[in-house]
């Protein structure tokens, strides 16, 4: 018999039952909720007078749609009516049925997928589900996670189990060091533009190679966040013991256990004689900073390269979808990356928005201005990035260039809140999605990294990190 | 939930890759705690002009396919954010069906728990039958396995057994679920919990 994967031991130590039609029912270590997937699901429940399981084993946050500025004011400081609902009836159905919430402007508050991890609920080996296709994020603690449906939320919820199926097992491998200027954002897009937006549909996938292994907690959290954009259930990074460093003494470690935890913890990793179902290798070596072109992440290409001609690509469905890129983006073929003027610019976002991206972002704007075109914001994770980043100073590089400095939230990333985009506007992002109208009707998103944002912010226009030498 | 045996409907022709769930269902219709009057926000920003105007190029507005209960895509359909809502407004606009070479698997699981049938065809076919989306009525019959076209053309697809019992049975999984309460109470006995 072959080894198993990380994944394969992850699933099997989950597996309540297995029924006749193969689907499994999985138990759920973690339930992430927040205001705008559970409101039905919770209606559900109540209609059905059903009880939440494991009410200790749920967490519940407001992000999605939460402003950005004066959180203190509480729920009457979300101007939209209908938003402003769903956070109170978070925090209703919190009460109700008895689940731990943050709410805003709580410190502990921020985006579901930093908070998890930064309060130690996001462990190795678990099982971790949210309705949010991002939950993908904390794989990089070598746990299974992945985003689920309204539905599921409640069946959570009623059963602390999922029907799922078992997928596929990817390994990705990144070979080499990546270059000066190139990090987790590129390593992530690049393998998406390798693969497509489809490439990993059906598998869930590991991680691995020396430049997983050197990246840190939060690089691997952005390269764990973006595998949703490749079309896998998960993605995952083994343990390690920087794993460990960075979860001992968090909230949610475990304390007098954490002897015989992280001694279970260290032996989570696929074997060496694991069957992989598809195997896939990226150089780093050759990693440049990239740019998302178009109005889907394979859309991308080095910052030096030039917008492509649809006619270029052989597959008439890729053809056509980046003509309708091009006309979305107003972009022609030819065009360069670098130097294209842009409006605005977001440093924040379930990909981007933790501590060490705030600090590659402020070491590029430290002593520079914004440009006098452009509105640029950045946006901390969750109320304890905010806290660490304003402890090291980093709010006030960012004022002084002349970036706006926000409260925690999902922001400009999905524009569900006041934080959006106008049509037209070009806006360099750090999150993880260009889809047409994510960040405002219209409005046409260029993915990135917080290091490349930064300077597209100072430069106003997309420029190359590379010239500055770094 | 709405058992799914046979459906006669025209089917509409969306044969774009990666169509995402932020275009299905833009993010303005997300901040409701209902599941029900979804179908305005359908393809928003492409059904409707800034000014709130229909746009007569979009195919939902066409004449013969504003009444479609069947969607013929491309690749990947339904990528993207996991909102419920797409699928969601896609029933309360009336479509039962859509058929494509793939779709993203939250959408698809969506899909399966609204009652909606995801049918996987191969590449060909998916071309073919939106060739034939002329406006006629299509028969998806999922016992068989079969779409019809208006023209009599019989094709198939594919779709996983104990997925296609629950849609024929219209079955709620919770309930199902709680009748294994035993196990999952068994389950969180032997489970390790550190303290």
């Amino acid at each position: 018999m072959s080894g198993r994967t990380l994944y394969d031991k992850i699933w099997e130590a989950h597996l309540v039952a297995v029924e006749d039609d193969g689907a499994a029912l999985l138990y759920v270590d973690l339930h992430l909720v927040y205001e705008v997937m559970s409101p039905q699901a919770f209606a559900g429940l109540r209609a059905a007078g059903r009880r939440v399981r494991r009410p200790e084993l749920t967490l519940a946050v407001c992000d999605h749609n939460t402003p950005t500025e004066n959180q203190r004011a509480g729920v009457s400081a979300i101007a939209d009516a209908s938003a402003r609902r769903q956070v109170e009836t978070m925090l209703v159905n919190a009460r109700d049925f008895g689940v731990e919430i943050f709410p805003m402007g709580d410190p502990r508050n921020g985006i579901v997928h930093v908070v998890g991890p930064e309060q130690g609920r996001t462990q190795p080996g678990m099982v971790i589900v949210c309705g949010d296709s991002h939950t993908s994020t904390h794989g990089a603690f070598g746990a299974l996670a992945f985003g689920i449906g309204t539905s599921e939320v409640e069946h959570v919820l009623a059963t602390q189990t999922l029907r799922a199926r078992k997928a596929k097992n990817m390994l990705v491998q990144f070979h080499g060091a990546p270059p000066i200027g190139a990090g987790a954002k590129d390593m992530a897009l690049a393998l998406i533009g390798q693969i497509g937006s489809g490439g990993g549909a059906g598998h869930v996938i590991e991680y691995a190679g020396e430049a997983v292994r050197n990246l840190s907690m939060e690089g691997r959290l952005t390269l764990c966040n973006l595998t949703i954009e490749n079309g896998a259930r998960a993605g995952m990074v083994a343990p390690d013991e920087q794993t460990l460093a960075y979860l001992k003494g968090r909230p949610g470690a475990p304390k007098q256990g954490w002897v015989d935890a992280s001694s279970f913890w260290r032996t989570l990793r696929s074997d060496a004689d694991a069957r992989w179902d598809t195997v896939v290798d990226v150089d780093c070596t050759t990693l440049a900073p990239l740019v998302t072109w178009g109005t889907n992440p394979e859309q991308v290409g080095p910052i030096s390269a030039a917008i492509p001609d649809p006619a270029s690509f052989a597959d008439p469905v890729k053809q056509a979808s980046a003509r309708r890129a091009l006309d979305y983006m107003g972009l022609t073929p030819g065009q360069k990356l670098e130097g294209l003027a842009i409006d605005r610019v977001f440093i924040g976002s379930c990909a981007n928005g933790r501590i060490e991206d705030l600090r590659q972002a402020a070491s590029i704007a430290k002593g520079r201005k914004v440009a006098p075109h452009v509105r640029a914001m950045v946006v901390p994770g969750s109320g304890q990035v905010r806290a660490q980043a304003e402890a090291e100073g980093l709010d006030r590089v960012f004022t002084a260039a002349g970036f706006e400095w926000r409260e925690p939230g999902c922001s400009m990333c999905l524009g569900m809140n006041p934080d959006k985009a106008l049509s037209g506007e070009r806006v360099a992002s750090t999150s993880n999605r260009n889809f047409e109208g994510r960040q405002g009707r219209g409005a046409r998103t260029h993915l990135m990294s917080p290091a490349m944002a930064a300077l597209a912010a100072i430069e106003g226009k997309l420029a190359d990190l590379r010239r500055l030498g770094r | 939930m709405t058992p799914f045996t046979t459906l006669r409907a025209v089917a509409a022709p969306m044969a774009e890759a990666n169509i995402d769930t932020d275009q299905i269902l833009p993010k303005q219709f997300l901040a409701t705690t209902e599941r029900s009057g979804l179908a305005r926000g359908l393809f928003a920003d492409q059904r409707f002009n800034p000014d709130g105007r229909e746009n007569p190029d979009f195919v939902l507005n066409r004449a013969p396919f504003r009444g479609a209960q069947i969607l013929i895509a491309g690749d990947n359909f339904g990528c993207g954010s996991s909102r419920e809502h797409a699928p969601w407004a896609l029933l309360d606009f009336g479509v039962r069906c859509i058929v494509a070479p793939s779709f993203a698997e939250i959408f698809y699981n969506n899909c399966i728990n609204n009652g909606i049938l995801p049918a996987i065809a191969d590449p060909a076919i998916c071309t073919e039958l939106g060739a034939e989306a002329d406006g006629g009525e299509f028969t998806v019959d999922l016992s068989s396995q079969t779409i019809v076209t208006p023209a009599g053309e019989q094709f198939g697809f594919t779709i996983e057994a104990g997925r296609k019992a629950k849609l024929l049975a219209g079955a709620d999984d919770i309930t199902l679920t709680l009748l294994r309460t035993d196990e999952i109470a068994a389950f969180e006995r032997r489970r390790v919990v550190w303290l």
